[in-house]
Parts: structure tokens; sequence; C-alpha cells
């Protein structure tokens, strides 16, 4: 007598869980971007490996100057510290051009992702400069070991940056052209946690490279 | 789920002002610590080193929303061991590099 009730809860159950399959095809948004982000940012953590070696690259050859330049002699602090004002602040307004896509405000949406992305060309320009500079004055990154590992580390930042750019741009169209879609606010979500990574980064550079090498 | 997910994922605007004015200060300090040149060596070196350590958990706070919430766990867990790994693969190649470098003079 017993056994016919477990058998029923049984295929009850079965029934119920093939039935949350089907509904969840409702929220199959929500649960993808959910699962997009969290894989976005697995990926972002293996990033975090890959500039971690580079740092510890650094670590250990930055006091290989061969008898050319220090990092004494190269940096200057008011030029980085421009910089960094420029990257901090572009991390907020890609946090309110977030909240806006949150909020479906297309056009609050694109202006603050114009608003970064010229924070984030001032911040290459800069560093574009500098690099010119340092390779026209005879310091390019075969002068030393210390130069080499200066221009990997901050030139990889650099790269991972105007990618974000190109990526901020793509978004710009794609809002544009889509509107702000489920499937868009997931990937400007990726997005916001890709650019804010990229800051994280640049404060580990700005103490480790230009702070402690400038001191 | 998803309601008290999205207050805490996605922030506000006051939690971002809130996060970009302790930068401010945070970023600030060491810069001006270094470039006053009133503080010795040792000093700069752990006080820059504190400063970037607290910055990086307040924007990863404010800015990235890392917390202890159901939803927002993994992250955090999946932070914190890539944290483990880096401290190890930083850590540990100074450590033997600048040893082998004391052994060899």
């Amino acid at each position: 007598m017993s056994a016919v009730p477990e058998t029923l809860k049984f295929a009850n159950d079965h029934g119920l869980h093939a039935d949350d399959h089907g509904g969840g095809h409702h929220d199959e948004h929500h649960d993808t971007g959910g699962n997009t982000l969290f894989g976005f940012w697995l990926y972002l953590m293996t990033d975090c490996i890959l500039f971690a070696s580079v740092f510890a690259t650094y670590a250990v050859l930055y006091m290989n100057t061969d008898g050319g330049v220090s990092g004494k002699d190269i940096f200057d602090l008011n030029f980085v510290l421009v910089e960094t004002a420029a990257l901090l602040v572009s991390s907020i307004t890609y946090g309110f051009a977030l909240l806006c896509a949150h909020k479906q405000q297309k056009a609050g949406t694109l202006l603050w992702l114009l608003v970064t992305m010229a924070l984030g060309c001032v911040f290459i320009a800069m560093e574009v400069y500098e690099f010119h500079h340092l390779i026209v004055e005879g310091n390019g990154p075969d002068g030393s070991a210390f130069l080499s590992s200066f221009f990997a580390l901050v030139g990889m930042h650099g790269l991972h940056v105007t990618a974000g750019l190109i990526w901020m741009l793509v978004m710009v169209f794609e809002v544009l052209k889509r509107g702000l879609g489920a499937q868009t606010v997931t990937r400007l979500g990726c997005l916001s946690l890709f650019w804010h990574f990229l800051d994280i980064v640049w404060v580990c550079v700005f103490s480790v490279v230009y702070l402690l090498g400038a001191m | 789920m998803s309601h008290s997910a999205e207050t805490t994922a996605h922030g506000s605007v006051k939690s971002y002002l809130v996060g970009f004015v302790l930068s401010v200060i945070l970023t600030g300090i060491p810069f001006w610590m270094v470039m006053s040149g009133h503080f010795g060596k040792s000093v700069l070196f752990y006080s820059v080193v504190s400063f970037a350590i607290v910055q990086i958990v307040v924007h990863l706070k404010y800015f990235l929303h890392l917390d202890f919430s159901v939803k927002g766990r993994m992250d955090t867990f999946a932070f914190l061991f890539t944290a483990l790994i880096i401290v190890m693969v930083v850590g540990l190649s100074i450590w033997i590099i600048y040893s082998a470098n004391a052994m060899m003079m």
C-alpha cells in the first residue's frame, strides 16, 4: 500500500522537474545572463593570473637596468596622476551607463558610454605618448631587462584597455540598433566587469611600477 | 531571487559615488606621500602597498559588487582562490629569485 504513493511521489517529482525545465524557458534570458556573467568572471580570473605572472616578471627584473635608466629617471608622477584620474573617472561613468541600461534609459546609457570612451581614449593617448617619448629618447623595450618588463606590463594593460574601448564602441552601435534587450544588458554587464577589472590592475600598476619605482 | 540580486548586483548611484570618493582618497594619499618626499623608503613602501590593497577591496566591493550573498558567493570564492594563486605565483617567485640573487653575491 505504501509503495504506491512513493512511486506516485517519484513520478510527481519527476514530472515537476520536467515542468520546471519547461517553465525555465521563460527565464532563460535571466538565467543565461547570470551564467554568462559568472563565466566571464572566471575568464577575468585567468586574466588576473596572466597579469600576476607579468607582475612577478617585473618584480624580478626591475633592478636590472644594464647601466641605463631606472624608474626614478623616466617616471613623471604628475603625468601618471592624470592618467590615473582619467581611468578612475571612467570607472564611475561606466557604472552610470550600466545603471541607465538597467533602467532601460537608452539616451543616458549612450551618453555615459561615450563619456567613458572619451576618458579611455585620453588614457590610451597619454600612454602612447609616454611610450613614444621613451622610445625616441633611446629607452625602448630593447634597452634593458627593466625596460622590457616595464613595456610588457604597462603595454599589456594598455592593450586590454584598447580592447575594452573597441568592445565599448561595438556596444554603442548595438544599443543604437537593437535597444536595451536582456542580451544587450548582459553584454554591458560583462564589459562592466572587464572595465572595472582593468581599473584594479591599474591600481597595482601605478602602485608597484610608478610609485615604488619613483621613490 | 532576482529581486534581491538586482539590488546587490547592480549597485546604485550612491554606492558608485561612495566607491569613487574612497578610491580618489586612496589614490591621492600615496601619490602625495611619494611626491612630497617627506617620508623614508620603508614607510613609503608599506604605505603604498597597504593603500593599494585597501583600494582593491574598495573597487571589488563598490564597482564589481563582490559580496557573500547566495548569488554572488561563487564570484567571491573564485576571486579568493585566484588571489591565493597570485600570492603564491608572485610571492614565491620574488622569494626564490631574491634568495638566489643574495646567494650569488
